[in-house]
């Protein structure tokens, strides 16, 4: 495992992109076939299954170290990553190995079934002949977690320089369902054939936001719009028989969506189609609310699928009769996307996401204002010429979300973050007032800069009322402008409401506490966005 | 009868009623024995100093014009009812601990020390007492420092390495100390060495009190930069990422601190590389260094604090927490100007150095005075 070690330092030693994919490609080029195919694996999600609790991991590292356990878990947040924790804490090896990531990976595999005894024995063993880096890589693949600063945009990059196979090709290599026990390096990268896995999709194409409006792009003329649907990204495949429906982070949703299996009746083999899911009443989207329900839910209670039934709302077509159309332009993909669904009937649970109609951009404008109202969040521009690429481009596709709502609010609670903000206050409660009373209503994480976050820690050191744990009553006193794209009721909140993706627009040093919004003021949020 | 303890701690500093003096107070006092030259343990607007010979230089360079008598390590000093004398703390050129006795009693201040020689510091040199004041900064077992010959490999490897690729290295450093710390360790032979004002000012002091240090650079403002491409530049870590260190183009940034120990401040700070080297003890070092003092009783008075002394009282001392206004080994001059209360988080702790101000600006508009209370709970965190 030195090699992989190696290779982690080298991305953990520089910021720079370049310098992360020549580390990447030169690893792929000499590295075992079995450490590349685990380390392609690794950086794309694919992680072996956690065999040992982190609380075992916590005691048998500060056994080993001779310290209390309370010294530990003292240490740990500090440090803010318990597998670097655990690799700092424990005395040097006592002996060295050099063996593969293959290896280590198989060693952790096989921890799974282990009574804890044996299991602990194991984990000692392995931790005597490991020094720092690869300790510490060795305790991520026993967690699971395994981060390395590379994306797998980055991955794939380095290596398509290491193989010299096309970049946009290999991602779509790269998707699906598969894992290092299932394949090898050579199927799955070198001799690659399509048909070994019906349920491969194709990589997303990602917009970016339209920052500035639209003025700047080329001829209306040359766009269509739609509205940007707010449910979960789809690609439903219909091939040899079956369907599959892959989210947008690779993760086959099939099961939970079982009205898309519908589609396959009324749709013919050898179709994919780009769209949203979205719960579906009376021909419009359901709330965000309604949808969430569902995820996260392998199985679907019968009573679910009729107070949140979901169809696809589809707006691409990748494949059909059994062809990749990608580099069609999206005219001629949409124009055969219209064509197969408006032969379909409600039952097939499709839907086709309906073209805006503009002149000019003010048009687009206005009809944008419109997306809160019909359950979108803004609305997409796709160029009319534009293939389906793959991953986040620039220039064919965009997004231009309506602005998000806003409310003023208090701070009241703090707690540190962790790993990179670890010893930084980042993650914060904030309140409006009720009558005399501040009432905590969301949570934020973001938004701020590294040089408020450390303001607003020392502050928060000087200002704690009270402790609950990691968490800390402060005093109330400061107001931030909350961000968020939607409000929804949550009887499972004090507040009863609940924001999506809050996250602190401004830190309002201009603002007096009494002036910070009222509940009543969210509520007219809900009643009029809810 | 109990008798007065020889040192006790007060709003003004660590004070001794037998000799009426204090050990690096923090509020002005008429007489003050100073242990190092950096700025939590020394301050201005004291009546008298007393220091070590070899940290008189800094300090007069640091505080103008004050009334300082130097003594020579080891050399006894009588003072009212005490008797004391400074020994080798091993933390930068001059620093000391110092061993004060009444009575027959001995306690040690040791302000800031590590017991690993580095080489320019006078070696760390164990003194047995009855109490023992010791620091926390790295007072957590994830702290254990590697060799240091190691460390200094990989500086000299990154230097090469960035030389070859016309690259200009950048080493933050603090600018007492680490700064001549790294510049003593670093392989001349690889390029030529620039400094930052801050830093050369401080070297120009050691130099001249006789402490030997490779040739270096003065950065100035008409200094061509083109012409020093793949140089190594020490620069207070403030100074780097600014318009100052823009013009050199090409560059590879390292910083040079015991926090580089944790991967989440090293990423947070962003820059390629970090390179653990501390002048603060580690873990290991803290615990023997104890050990070695024979001491019964321990004060912990600033890092780690709470979690320190609760390991120091499960071992069999009799350890307790003070509040003190020291700062530890400080990493981010942006916090400079923001008082905040702990040393806890480490990397936001800064040392106010009147040298280091120059080459930044301060983060935030607030400029009160420091108020720093080491707050002993934090530390846990």
């Amino acid at each position: 495992m030195k090699r992989f070690a190696r290779l982690f330092t080298r991305l953990d030693q520089t910021t720079k992109t370049t310098a992360k994919v020549d580390a990447l490609a030169d690893y792929f080029g000499a590295a075992p076939e079995a450490d590349r195919l685990w380390t392609i694996a690794l950086l794309s999600g694919r992680r072996p299954r956690r065999g040992v609790t982190t609380t075992l991991l916590r005691r048998w590292a500060a056994e080993r170290a001779g310290l209390p356990l309370w010294l530990f878990e003292e240490s740990y947040p500090i440090v803010g990553d318990l597998a670097e924790t655990i690799a700092l804490i424990l005395p040097d090896a006592q002996s060295e190995s050099d063996e593969s990531l293959a290896y280590w990976i198989g060693y952790t595999k096989e921890l799974g079934p282990l009574p804890e005894e044996e299991k602990r024995v194991r984990v000692l063993a392995a931790w005597d002949r490991l020094g720092t880096t690869e300790r510490f890589v060795f305790n991520k693949l026993i967690t699971g977690g395994f981060r390395m600063g590379v994306s797998q945009k980055l991955m794939t990059r380095a290596l398509a320089r290491a193989t010299g196979i096309d970049e946009a090709e290999l991602s779509h290599r790269l998707m699906g369902d598969w894992s290092p026990d299932s394949t090898s390096f050579e199927a799955l990268i070198l001799t690659h054939d399509p048909s070994a896995d019906l349920s491969k999709p194709y990589p997303f194409y990602l917009a970016y936001q339209l920052d500035d409006g639209p003025e700047g792009l080329s001829d209306p003329a040359d766009w269509s719009a739609e509205h940007k649907w707010d449910g979960i990204r789809g690609q439903l495949i219909l091939r040899g028989g079956r369907h599959f429906l892959w989210s947008r982070g690779e993760e086959l949703m099939t099961d939970r969506f079982p009205e898309l299996a519908a589609a396959g009746d009324f749709v013919p083999d050898g179709t994919v189609l780009d769209g949203e899911v979205l719960a579906w009443a009376d021909e419009a989207p359901m709330s965000f609310n309604a949808l969430q329900k569902r995820i996260g839910r392998k199985t679907v209670p019968k009573k679910l699928l009729t107070e949140a039934p979901v169809v696809l709302r589809a707006y691409d077509l990748l494949e059909h009769e059994g062809r990749d159309i990608r580099d069609r332009p999206f005219a001629e993909r949409r124009a055969l996307l219209q064509g197969m669904l408006s032969a379909c009937p409600p039952e097939a649970n499709l839907r086709l996401s309906p073209l805006l109609e503009f002149d000019d951009w003010d048009r687009l404008a206005a009809l944008r204002e419109t997306s809160r109202q019909l359950g979108a969040e803004g609305v997409m521009l796709k160029r009319l010429d534009s293939p389906y690429l793959s991953g986040r481009k620039k220039g064919d596709w965009w997004k231009w979300k309506v602005d998000p709502l806003t409310v003023d609010a208090v701070l009241i609670y703090a707690q540190q973050g962790s790993g990179r903000r670890a010893n930084l206050f980042t993650d914060f409660t904030f309140a409006a007032w009720d009558g005399e009373d501040l009432v905590p209503f969301t949570k934020a994480y973001s938004g701020l800069t590294d040089a408020e976050f450390r303001q607003i820690t020392a502050w928060v050191r000087r200002n704690t009322l009270q402790r609950f744990g990691p968490v800390r009553q402060v005093k109330p006193q400061h107001v931030f402008e909350i961000a968020f794209e939607g409000i929804q009721e949550s009887p499972r909140h004090k507040s009863g409401i609940a924001l999506r993706f809050p996250r602190m627009a401004r830190w309002r040093h201009d603002k007096p506490l009494a002036e910070a919004n009222t509940m009543d003021d969210l509520r007219a949020l809900l009643a009029a966005y809810g | 009868m109990t008798r007065e303890p020889v040192l006790t701690f007060t709003e003004r500093g660590i004070y001794c009623p037998a000799g009426d003096f204090y050990i690096d107070p923090w509020r002005p006092v008429d007489r003050a024995l100073i242990t190092h030259g950096h700025a939590d343990h020394a301050r201005d607007g004291m009546g008298r100093y007393l220091a070590t010979h070899a940290a008189g230089p800094v300090m007069r360079h640091r505080l103008g014009d004050i009334a300082l008598e130097t003594v020579a390590y080891g050399e006894v000093r009588r003072i009212g009812d005490a008797s004391v004398s400074f020994h080798p703390a091993g933390h930068v050129p001059g620093s000391a601990q110092i061993r004060v006795e009444v009575g027959g009693e001995v306690w040690v201040a040791s302000g800031d020390y590590k017991t690993t020689p580095d080489g320019l510091s006078e070696a760390f040199e164990p003194v047995r007492c009855h109490a023992f004041i010791t620091e926390s900064t790295f007072g957590l077992p994830v702290f254990k420092w590697k060799p240091q010959d190691e460390v200094v490999a990989e500086i000299n490897e990154w230097w090469r390495t960035n030389r070859e690729a016309g690259r200009t290295s950048f080493i933050g450093a603090y600018s007492l100390g680490k700064a001549q710390r790294v510049l003593a360790s670093l392989d001349a032979s690889i390029g030529p060495i620039l400094t930052h004002g801050a830093v050369e000012n401080t070297n120009a002091v050691m130099r001249a009190q006789g402490i030997t240090l490779p040739d270096t650079v003065r950065v100035t403002p008409d200094l061509d930069a083109k012409a020093h491409a793949g140089a190594m530049v020490i620069a207070p870590p403030s100074a780097l990422g600014s318009n100052w260190s823009r013009r050199f183009g090409a560059a590879s940034t390292g910083f040079a601190s015991g926090w580089m120990a944790l991967r989440g401040i090293r990423r947070r700070r962003s820059g390629d590389r970090g390179f653990v080297m501390s002048d603060h003890a580690d873990w290991d070092e803290l615990n023997r260094a104890i050990a070695e003092t024979g001491a019964e009783r321990i004060f912990v008075t600033h890092g780690y604090t709470a979690i320190f002394a609760r390991w120091l009282n499960e071992q069999g001392y009799d350890a307790a927490v003070v509040e003190t206004e020291y700062e530890g080994e400080s990493l981010d001059a942006e916090a400079e100007a923001e008082p905040s209360e702990a040393n806890v988080s480490a990397e936001d702790e800064g040392k106010v150095d009147p040298n280091e101000a120059v080459a930044t600006k301060p983060a935030s508009k607030s400029k009160s005075p420091k108020k720093n209370k080491n707050t002993s709970g934090d530390a846990g965190e």
